[in-house]
């Protein structure tokens, strides 16, 4: 391989809430204190700052990147914002990770934050404008309408019910009930699912993720730093990202080959060849339940229109043999857009090391994989981590 | 048939609202409840933040003395504003000024009061901020009127 | 174990969330700010010429001749082949439901008494799965369903201004079953 070897070697995060007192960059210095603490490394250690976060206007800060930077520990750093929707969480790791492997720098903090409770009177006001704005947004649409139309999509041409979808929202609001940063950690059943209020039909209320604040963030070293850092480095073997046209209503959107192609990127990368016996725990992006079966079948986790299937059998509970989204996911710790796909990273880090606590999966996992996903249903972005330095 | 170029015209509906933070809200309360400026000491870095930090932007500590600093400082920098942010002359030019509090070492902005041209003003002058009265402060930076020259 | 909880996930995370009737209280600090933003988004040739033939009750597509698609919404060049694309050719103004919703919520979160009905619909005429986002109406929601055969209802002539609204909405062909 061409790259240095790079490895996670710390994590933090902040409480995922509704809405917080915290600044922006109060989070997001938060969330790089607690990473940075938690490897008892110095911002003086830190060559490069990446940073990834959501549009401006949830936040309401116009070049949110330039505002948060000493919240993310940039002062007087090389420091970039990198941002592909809701695909950023995931993909500003993918990011720092080209910092280090290029042999730029030996270290790199990377922060995603979002705060959008600022965004009055409903953040889907910021939303408005991912449809195309002559053909599109005068029929006033709903962002909820692509989500709906999409799961509407994949559930007809699969023969997919409503209860199984359902089970994704009660499987990560149970695994978020071990998280202490969650904000909608539920023990519910797929009745409570299915009575909650239909929204945009097929979408029920308690099959989407709360708008939410908070940040999270990684520590990353080159091979040398991290071995002196730690002697559990999770080694990042392989990353992925691949985008779709914005001409939504031309594809079916059964599918997300955007992200097949992704995962593949990643995986090859990684030196994977079978994805579902090589992947011991997924962290797949669910801000919508159906989205991380979805999504499971997007990574080659299931055969395509296979996914809920292999959800009832346990197969993706925390102690099946593929767990995902043992967190609790966006549905069950919350959805600040970009945080929470660095969240995801954040789960596997600790998972992989046996250090999560009550949310432990079992059986020593070697290898995860996170993605997100976002835009106009339109972008993929992939990392696999694992205790393995690749080769 | 050469089409016709058209617009579109649309808007983003959205308002913003900024909670002040857990440094912000201690700042505001002191403001608001004694008119008070309080700021932040970082002793390691020899910085006075004002108004209040959660963080030293330098070391990455977290900041948990705060300094009252006073009203008086010194004039760093001053601008003429002759037109509203939408670009439209205003009736009267504003004076808006950059000044260090004794005590701080960062630069606080306020409007200048009591000048009417820019050669009324000095860098370098003593300047003292007013503080509204308690019964008309909010909770807000407007709780200050701004800087009079000493 | 117990070194690995010294460094491990925290027991402990912090922040703080505030409670929204403290907000409304005055007891926390905050300030508003509603941009005035507008914005006159130039159309472009391909979607001038669509919404001019919108006018006159008519749907055009763009057609690529070196993948052969007929592409609707039009665009000048071919995302695929990235080249321009070669010819106008009208489609028809009816089509097959190929995904919907029944949204029963406005964008702001506001509860609707009967759904609206915001459907993709695939273009007679077109390449296979070409589509466009509009609504449908005059259906039952329990007899909506993937694959209906549904037409365009447009304006009075007199009241269409070269906008994708100049169609009202789509209804069913026929009222079968």
């Amino acid at each position: 391989m061409a790259f240095r070897r790079v490895a996670i070697v710390g994590a933090g995060m902040t409480k995922f809430m509704h809405r917080a007192l915290e600044t922006p960059k109060e989070l997001a210095w938060l969330a790089a204190k607690a990473a940075l603490d938690s490897c008892q490394t110095k911002l003086d250690q830190i060559g490069c700052v990446v940073v990834g976060s959501a549009p401006d206007a949830f936040d309401g800060v116009h070049m949110k990147g330039e505002y948060l930077s000493d919240g993310c520990g940039a002062w007087r750093k090389p420091y970039l914002r990198c941002y592909v929707g809701g695909g950023t969480g995931v993909y500003a790791v993918a990011q720092g990770f080209f910092q280090v492997a290029s042999g730029m720098f030996d270290t790199a903090l990377v922060v995603c934050e979002e705060k959008m409770s600022a965004c009055q009177p409903h953040p889907q006001a910021a939303f408005i404008t991912i449809f195309d704005s002559v053909t599109e947004q005068p029929l006033k649409p709903n962002l909820l309408w692509i989500f709906a139309l999409e799961q509407n999509r994949y559930m007809q041409v699969h023969g997919i019910t409503l209860e199984e979808i359902a089970r994704v929202s009660v499987k990560n609001k149970r695994n978020a009930l071990g998280h202490p940063a969650a904000q909608l950690g539920a023990e519910l059943t797929v009745e409570d699912v299915l009575a909650s209020e239909v929204l945009a039909w097929p979408v029920h209320r308690l099959m989407v993720s709360p708008t939410s604040d908070g940040a999270a963030a990684v520590v990353l070293a080159a091979e040398d730093v991290a071995r002196r850092i730690t002697d559990k480095p999770i080694w990042i073997q392989g990353v992925g990202w691949c985008l779709d046209t914005t001409y939504w209503t031309n594809r079916d959107l059964f599918y997300p080959e955007y992200l097949e192609k992704a995962a593949w990127m990643a995986y090859r990368m990684a030196g994977i060849r079978e994805p579902r016996k090589e992947i011991h725990i997924a962290e797949p992006y669910d801000p919508f339940a159906y989205k991380e079966l979805h999504h499971l079948e997007g990574l080659q986790l299931a055969p395509k229109g296979q996914a809920p299937k292999l959800l009832a059998d346990g197969v993706f509970d925390r102690d099946g043999d593929l767990p995902a989204t043992p967190s609790g996911g966006l549905l069950g710790v919350g959805n600040p857009i970009a945080a929470a796909g660095t969240m995801k990273i954040c789960e596997l880090f600790w998972q992989l090391r046996g250090e999560a606590g009550a949310r432990q999966v079992p059986g020593k996992p070697e290898r995860g994989v996170a993605q997100a996903w976002g835009d106009l249903m339109q972008v993929g972005t992939v990392v696999v981590v694992g205790t393995k330095a690749p080769q | 048939m050469k089409s016709q170029t058209q617009k579109w015209h649309g808007e983003i509906p959205i308002t913003s609202q900024y909670t002040a933070g857990v440094a912000g809200q201690i700042f505001l309360a002191a403001l608001k409840e004694r008119g008070e400026l309080l700021g932040s000491r970082c002793a390691p870095c020899n910085q006075v933040y004002v108004p209040a930090r959660q963080f030293c932007e330098r070391c990455f500590a977290e900041l948990s003395e705060r300094v009252s600093v006073k009203t008086s400082g010194t004039l760093k920098s001053f601008t003429c504003c002759h037109v509203d942010h939408d670009g439209k002359q205003l009736r009267a030019p504003q004076f808006w000024a950059l000044v260090q509090l004794d005590g701080a070492t960062t630069l606080f902005l306020h409007r200048l009061l009591g000048v009417t041209e820019p050669a009324q003003i000095k860098l370098g002058s003593r300047v003292e901020l007013l503080i509204k009265p308690k019964t008309k402060r909010a909770g807000s930076i407007l709780d200050i009127e701004g800087f009079r020259i000493a | 174990m117990n070194a690995d909880r010294e460094n491990g996930a925290p027991r402990v995370v912090r922040g703080t969330p505030v409670d929204l009737r403290a907000l409304k209280r005055g007891k926390i600090f905050f300030t508003s700010y509603t941009p005035r933003l507008r914005y006159a988004w130039d159309t472009g040739e391909a979607i001038s010429r669509y919404l001019e033939e919108l006018k006159h009750g008519r749907l055009i597509a763009r057609r690529c001749h070196r993948c052969q698609r007929v592409m609707i919404p039009p665009r000048m060049f071919c995302e695929r082949c990235f080249r321009p694309t070669d010819e106008w050719v009208y489609v028809r103004d009816s089509g097959k439901v190929n995904t919907f919703s029944l949204c029963y919520v406005t964008w702001d979160v506001r509860r609707l008494k009967q759904p609206e009905i915001p459907s993709v619909i695939e273009i007679d005429g077109a390449s296979p799965g070409m589509g466009i986002l509009h609504l449908v109406k005059r259906v039952k929601p329990k007899e909506m369903r993937v694959g209906l055969e549904v037409k365009a209802v447009w304006k009075p002539a007199a009241k269409r201004v070269g906008s994708i609204t100049d169609i009202s909405h789509w209804e069913p062909i026929s009222r079968r079953g």
